[in-house]
């Protein structure tokens, strides 16, 4: 095989002083045509660096080459050092040469164009086509990525198209002129894991189709095992492992790739499903959190005189109850309903219909103040302007209590439960990691002792590393105080190891709800299935995916529209389905 | 379209705010219009005198019976008659209109002229000596008040070159093109000498910020020479708030701009609204707010028409 890229001894830095700032410590590697370099690493470990330098975008967000080379053979059979091109030359190789696709579809796209003009420009530029010819080119493009009715979609801008979609149009661009080498940095990431499954298997498809070569950057290990020939694992600048895909996958030498593969779910027998509460076992308490016929619905208004025209049915229906000491994991993807019912429970969404009961467990708990929250992004939901104890205190005072002695105990108590510093009290919430950010807004939901505490995305935000301390912070926190956690996420790998049992969402209702050994290894409904395998596993190398065009059904109802009574069925003591249709 | 028709039915009931407030607060002044137009001679009229001058100019009544009266008036287009002027009202502020709309336009069209391409120009040179040049430029442009920058450009050019600003009777631009330019060429440049700075520093922080936006690195990922990057994909994003300031300045500026309408004594808006509230014009302050109140909404409206074009997520609505 012919060599295509290589990369060696790759040093780059950033800011006004790029060496004394270096993010990228003397990576090498080869990529031959047509194989597939995995780079697997966290946030900050330089992976994106490394891509963004293959093609000097680098350059654009304040970043330098301080050494090394970037040989890429061209087409025309030349090598050319990438680290010392022209600005010139290198916009010819962008686009035409070496395509690229970015993590955020929704932002990745230019909002005034259209996907057709947007997509007709790659071949404008490199391949010198107009007006109709670039028009016939781009519909070519988009049949090729599978979207369904292209010569339509063309018109479309960016927002009136879904993530998944949008995703697609980027790899339309990208590949329109036949690059020789794709640059996939976290394609997939913003995306729902079936739209990612159709994504990966679109990509893989592509690859065989064209023979290309490509360069594929996840902080997911998971992703890498269907798609990759070789893996690189990058910890903090460096390359701490590299070679062939079985080797690293199933013989890791180096302790962090070990710990990265670690968190990769195995739901074929249940395995890492928690073992610690059992309903079976558990006295039969009052259960800490009830919830009954929940439904939330936002109305659509159209017309001159905006009168109501339908509703969104966000939640329809949804029935569960939670016990001191039990997590619930929902789980579902994006617009299912799962965070509004996480909302409507604390009352930040006004519930249509059905009611909730929390247990505020005796006299035990006086704050009055039984369910609390977290929230996705730590970085995002502390106020940056106030202090750790004033961000501690705030519950506190707005469920009308003073400012006393015990407060600052309670404080104090909490932080170091939660495993930050005492001094951390005087300090502001930027002088924090993220992993840290989400631990302060842990302890700041606990500060009312409540009894149950939704949990949204609460970890979705932070790197595998941090996830898991987080995640064992929180199963301390439960034993500890017999918290009920009721726990939404899109992630299955992070549901399988925090939850006792799981509730599948989808389209507003759950579909399905059990204990989660049962649930993941044995799902029932239809959808259950879909999701599950959808969920990148090592186990699976290589596999071809089918491609999938469903769409989640659309939530507009006609005014008064009423679903169905659920059929459920039971399968075991404790895990049931929607009976399908 | 259907938006449209909603904002246009907003048009009526503002104008009736407005009116209402400013009937009451022109009122609120002391003094009165018979007083203000006579002077020390208003002590002579013999109260029968004062009477009819009063039912003349229909200010004999209560604040109520004025006001209906007025609406009922204004509704047909009959704003009532100028104390001053002793001209329908209507034809008072349309006489100083077209002076007042093209010294707007004027200065918009310099302001947009410099200070877009500065503004980008400094955005891609981000920290560099141009860069800082340009934002310097800017901070004295809109620091400086206009009368300084109207009397230095006089001097400059009087006793520089020798060249007096065409002062003397207003020529509209109908009448003779060329000494009605030469008239509003000073004007437009000081008004909009600080427009421009304005629109300068609003453009190059709007296209810092478009410039580091995830679809930039995708153009440039694909390949887009930088000059287009800046003129296909970024700017037609960084107009927004350029369009929206332009369009506060502008309806700004027609409701007339006194201190430069005075310094080149031009008889534009500002000046007479000036004098109407100096001489207690009610119908004349009541007209001319009004009338200006009007501009301003057509020039939101223009302004959100705009927006649309620019940007589909407003043309075709969000999700």
């Amino acid at each position: 095989m012919t060599s295509l890229l290589s990369v060696s001894n790759l040093r780059v830095g950033f800011g006004r002083k790029p060496e004394d700032n270096e993010i990228v410590h003397g990576v090498s590697f080869d990529l031959a045509a047509g194989e597939t370099l995995a780079i697997v690493g966290e946030s900050g470990s330089g992976k994106s660096v490394t891509a963004l330098s293959i093609n000097r975008l680098v350059d654009f967000g304040g970043g330098r080459i301080l050494d090394g080379s970037i040989q890429f053979n061209r087409e025309n059979g030349t090598m050319l050092d990438l680290a010392a091109a022209g600005e010139q030359e290198l916009t010819k190789i962008r686009g035409g040469e070496i395509g690229m696709i970015f993590q955020e579809p929704m932002t990745s796209l230019n909002p005034v164009l259209t996907i057709g003009e947007q997509i007709e420009e790659s071949f404008r530029l490199h391949r010198g086509l107009t007006g109709r010819q670039a028009r016939e080119a781009a519909k070519d493009a988009l049949d090729r990525v599978r979207i369904p009715d292209a010569a339509r979609r063309l018109k479309y801008c960016p927002h009136q198209l879904s993530g998944g979609m949008l995703q697609r149009v980027m790899i339309a661009t990208a590949l329109s002129c036949n690059p020789r080498l794709l640059i996939a940095d976290e394609p997939t990431t913003a995306l729902d894991v079936t739209v990612q499954a159709q994504i990966m298997a679109l990509l893989a498809e592509l690859k065989r189709e064209t023979g290309m070569g490509m360069i594929f950057i996840t902080h997911d290990i998971g992703l890498v095992a269907g798609i990759a020939d070789k893996v690189m694992v990058m910890q903090n600048g460096e390359a701490v492992e590299q070679g062939p895909l079985d080797a690293v996958l199933d013989a890791p030498q180096h302790p962090y790739t070990k710990h990265l593969l670690s968190a990769v779910p195995h739901f074929e027998a249940g395995r890492a499903t928690r073992t610690d509460y059992r309903r079976a076992d558990a006295p039969s308490a009052a259960p800490a959190l009830k919830v009954e016929g929940l439904t939330v619905r936002f109305p659509v208004t159209g017309g001159l005189l905006r009168r109501q025209t339908g509703a969104v049915h966000a939640v329809d229906g949804v029935d569960f109850d939670l016990m001191p000491g039990e997590t619930l994991g929902i789980v579902g993807e994006s617009g299912s309903g799962k965070s509004t019912t996480a909302r409507a429970i604390l009352g930040l969404v006004e519930p249509t219909r059905g009611t909730f009961s929390a247990n505020t467990n005796g006299a035990a708990r006086q704050s009055g103040k039984p369910v609390q929250m977290v929230f996705q992004n730590p970085y995002a939901s502390l106020n940056p302007r106030l202090r750790v104890d004033s961000i501690l205190a705030e519950p506190v005072i707005a469920a009308g209590g003073g400012l006393k002695g015990e407060t600052h105990a309670r404080m104090r108590m909490l932080l170091d439960r939660v495993g930050l510093p005492e001094n951390a009290l005087q300090r502001y919430p930027h002088e924090f990691s993220g992993g840290q950010r989400q631990r302060l807004c842990i302890a700041r939901a606990l500060m009312l002792n409540p009894s149950v505490v939704v949990l949204d995305e609460a970890v979705s935000a932070l790197d595998v590393s941090v996830q898991a301390k987080v995640l064992e912070l929180l199963v301390d926190l439960q034993r500890e105080f017999g918290l009920a956690y009721l726990f939404v996420s899109h992630d299955m790998a992070v549901v399988e190891r925090i939850a006792h049992r799981i509730a599948v969402v989808y389209a507003g209702q759950i579909v399905e709800i059990g204990d989660a050994a049962s649930v993941l290894s044995d799902p029932k409904h239809a959808y259950t299935k879909r999701l599950i395998s959808a969920v990148p596993s090592v186990d699976r190398r290589k596999e071809t995916f089918e491609v999938d065009t469903r769409q989640v059904p659309s939530l507009v109802r006609p005014l008064g529209f009423e679903p169905e009574p659920a059929n459920w069925q039971s399968f075991g003591p404790d895990h049931m389905a929607r009976a399908e249709a | 379209m259907n938006y449209l028709a909603r904002r246009l039915m907003t048009f009526p009931l503002v104008m009736l705010g407005v009116s209402v407030l400013v009937f009451v607060s022109i009122r609120l002044v002391p003094g009165d219009a018979i007083t203000a137009m006579l002077g020390t001679e208003a002590g002579l009229l013999t109260p029968d005198q004062r009477a009819a001058l009063e039912a003349y100019f229909g200010i004999d009544q209560g604040w109520f019976t004025q006001y209906w009266r007025w609406l009922a008036g204004a509704v047909q287009g009959d704003l009532g008659v100028s104390v001053t002027f002793g001209k329908p009202v209507l034809d008072v502020i349309l006489e100083r209109f077209p002076l007042t709309l093209e010294l707007a336009l004027l200065s918009m069209v310099i302001a947009l002229a410099i200070g877009l391409p500065a503004g980008i120009f400094a955005a891609t040179r981000n920290e560099k000596p141009s860069d800082l040049a340009v934002r310097i430029f800017a901070m004295i442009g809109q620091s400086t008040p206009n009368f300084v920058f109207a009397l230095l450009a006089i001097y400059v050019l009087s006793v520089g070159f020798g060249v007096l600003p065409a002062m003397g009777e207003f020529t509209p631009f109908l009448e003779n093109p060329l000494r009605n330019l030469g008239q509003m060429i000073l004007p437009a440049l000081t008004l909009g000498f600080a427009f421009a700075a304005a629109v300068t520093r609003i453009s190059r922080s709007a296209m810092l910020d478009i410039l580091s936006d995830d679809y930039i690195r995708t153009a440039r990922a694909k390949g887009v020479p930088a000059r287009k990057v800046i003129w296909r994909h970024a700017l037609p994003n960084a107009l927004i708030p350029v369009v929206t300031l332009s369009g506060v300045e502008f309806g700004y500026l027609l409701g007339g701009a006194v201190i430069v309408e005075q310094i080149f004594a031009l008889p534009g808006l500002g000046r007479m609204v000036l004098d109407a509230i100096l001489q207690r014009d009610y119908a004349l302050v009541q007209g001319s707010v009004l009338f200006i109140a009007l501009n301003f909404m057509i020039v939101n409206l223009l302004v959100d028409l705009a927006y649309a074009m620019l940007d589909p997520r407003i043309r075709l609505g969000g999700k």
